[in-house]
């Protein structure tokens, strides 16, 4: 009866209809109400070089939100973010003031500390059991500190790589920017370990439920820690990036990308309490974040109107459809 | 007899944060330059309580299992605010000070009822609504200035008969104000209860609900009294992103070391107080011992880090290992 006839409903719609997430959609709906209205206001808004261009910086956004995503799916969350981003580009560009050897090391450097940060955050989570939202704000304030000690609170002099603004700037494929390519990698990735290996599922497992998980026999423990890990390396990396397309690291480079990249994950439609997302909502979220950002800065909206609106803005996506149920 | 065994226990973290600070205040006295004297307990008070007040406004959201990210922000927000309203005649000053502390208890009461009536998780929540706040703050000062009432500012941060910092008499007079009577009543309670167990409190039928919306509300009340000592120590408004930042964070590490659990229901405000003072006298050791103030950012970075890490200690007390998973 009911059941039957809505099935045959949804079994008329194409098969990538019935299976899309009811959060994913809406995620694309709103990119393209964006882009509307964006057209609304001026032509170019659908150009391909304009969008083009808004994915070059939504690939940085897009990196930094994969790692996040996974530490999502677990339940847990990383606060460390600002300072990984910042940590990455400084010891990328520091290490390339050393000699040849500094320049060829300087993007495996800066990733490293990225991921030196992220394993004392899955350390503290994992085997130490701190609640993750505490740990990894202790970690980015000691990232702080150390970067603050190292540049005499000044932006750092030293300059990026040329492979670093080969990587940001550059494009292998004409009229493809290499960050797009970066990111379209490792998203690929991404999708492959999440859907295709233990790994991922173990992830998803823990996400739902730790208990269960460990007692089936997966080493929660060590999965948590190199999620974390791989969280922390990515948020370097887009640390990398970022310098490579600026030239070189800024204090404050990375307080910009908290908020977003959370907001990415979770405009997407992956459940804060872990378990359960897909990575094209993250695709969606960054995207739909991206343009946004654009768009109030085309308008020339200044900085307090864009602050208020972009908070706006997530709690009103979020009402939406990222509520927990009623507690009965 | 045993009325004081269980009294011992529940204070246990309250106590144990007095003792850190007493310890902590000492060695900074002592190595002071100018020893204890009335000057140096006022100045290391209006520095105390500043974070104090922020601290018991974590406390609060604290205790009923959530997190408040925005507290720094609302702090900033209404320094802001009072660099516009608290100035004038006595008459209009009292009528700016009600009107900065409304502001922060309607940023509380929306912080509060997103989580609450909207379910929304209060990490991220508050993280967006912080935004809006700091957006708002930005809006009121683009760039640092403003004036306030300095006769108040003056009265409220001096010394009380020659000896007492008044702003320790004000820190006082809110907790028996603000903290007493909230954890005293019903709601209080309620908040304690969602954050021991939110189903067994429903279940028994607990205001829960109500008491979370009253203690998220608090928070914003508390931080707006925070915001209106920033004014009165600096006498200018400033919405400085990192500044709003390092007061969530302190505040979080402030809690941390007065003994309130991060997982809800257990702790006070009086022991996030100490907590607080105690944490503000070990960031400023650094100072007495003339280290180069380069080094105060990574120094309170190490303590947050290692007072977080002391709650792994607890780990050592479980039997089963299937308690390790909350």
């Amino acid at each position: 009866m009911s059941e039957t006839t809505l099935g045959g409903i949804a079994g008329r719609m194409p098969k990538f209809l019935r299976r899309a997430d009811p959060a994913v959609a809406t995620a694309f709906a709103c990119i393209v109400i964006l882009l509307l209205l964006g057209s609304l206001y001026s032509r170019s808004f659908l150009s391909p070089e304009y969008l083009l261009q808004q994915l070059k910086v939504a690939s940085f956004l897009g990196v930094i939100a994969t790692g996040m995503m996974l530490v999502i799916l677990l339940g847990q969350i990383d606060l460390s973010v600002p300072w990984s981003v910042a940590t990455g580009a400084m010891m990328a560009c520091a290490a390339a003031a050393y000699g040849h050897a500094g320049v060829v090391l300087a993007i495996p450097f800066g990733i490293l500390c990225g991921v030196a940060i992220g394993i004392v955050n899955g350390f503290g989570v994992a085997y130490l059991r701190i609640p993750s939202m505490i740990i990894t704000l202790a970690t980015n304030a000691v990232a702080q500190g150390l970067m603050v000690v190292y540049t005499g609170g000044f932006s750092p002099q030293d300059s990026a790589t040329a492979a670093m603004r080969y990587l940001a700037t550059g494009s292998t494929i004409p009229g493809v920017p290499n960050g797009v390519i970066i990111w379209a990698l490792i998203g690929a990735a991404m999708v492959f370990v999440l859907t295709r290996t233990s790994f991922g599922r173990a992830v998803y497992g823990i996400g739902n439920r730790e208990r269960a998980a460990y007692l089936s026999g997966i080493d929660t423990r060590r999965i948590v820690m190199i999620a974390f890990a791989v969280s922390g390396g990515l948020s370097a990396f887009g640390g990398v990036l970022l310098a490579g397309y600026a030239s070189k690291a800024a204090q404050s480079m990375g307080d910009a990308y908290l908020l977003p990249s959370i907001a990415a994950v979770v405009l997407g439609g992956t459940s804060i309490l872990g378990g359960r997302g897909s990575y094209l909502g993250t695709v969606a979220g960054v995207i739909l974040i991206t343009l946004l950002q654009s768009i109030l800065s085309v308008m020339q909206m200044p900085e307090a109107g864009r602050q208020i609106i972009y908070g706006v803005v997530i709690v009103a996506m979020l009402l939406l459809y990222g509520r927990a149920p009623a507690s009965r | 007899m045993k009325d004081w065994r269980y009294l011992m226990a529940e204070q246990r973290g309250t106590l144990l944060a007095l003792g850190i600070f007493i310890v902590m205040f000492i060695i900074y006295t002592t190595n002071h330059p100018a020893g204890f004297t009335a000057n140096v307990v006022q100045t290391a008070a209006n520095k105390g309580v500043l974070l104090a007040f922020v601290a018991m406004a974590q406390t609060l959201v604290v205790i009923t299992a959530g997190i408040d990210l925005s507290v720094g922000m609302i702090l900033l927000l209404t320094n802001c605010l009072a660099s516009w309203l608290v100035v004038g005649t006595p008459f209009e000053t009292t009528l700016g000070v009600i009107a900065v502390l409304l502001a922060g208890l309607v940023c509380g009461a929306i912080n509060g009822a997103i989580v609450i009536y909207g379910r929304l998780q209060p990490i991220v929540a508050t993280i967006a609504t912080g935004a809006v706040y700091y957006g708002i703050g930005l809006l009121l000062r683009p760039f640092p200035g403003g004036s306030v009432n300095e006769d108040l500012a003056d009265a409220l941060t001096g010394k009380l008969f020659d000896v007492i910092p008044t702003s320790l008499v004000a820190l006082l007079v809110v907790v028996l104000v603000v903290w007493v009577p909230f954890s005293r009543s019903v709601f209080g309670r309620a908040a304690y209860a969602a954050g021991s167990s939110e189903t067994a409190a429903y279940m028994s039928g607990v205001p829960i609900r109500r008491g979370k919306f009253f203690a998220y509300m608090l928070a914003g009340l508390l931080a707006s009294i925070g915001g209106l000592f920033l004014t009165f120590f600096t006498y200018t408004g400033e919405a400085a992103y990192a500044s709003g930042n390092a007061y969530t964070l302190f505040s979080i590490a402030a809690v941390v070391l007065g003994g309130v659990s991060l997982f809800g229901g257990k702790g006070s405000a009086i022991g996030a107080i100490f907590g607080a003072l105690a944490f503000r006298t070990i960031g400023d050791l650094l100072f007495v011992f003339d280290f180069d103030p380069l080094w105060q950012p990574l120094f309170q970075g190490v303590i947050l880090l290692i007072a977080v890490s002391l709650g792994a200690f607890a780990l050592f007390r479980v039997r089963n290992r299937l308690e390790w998973f909350l």
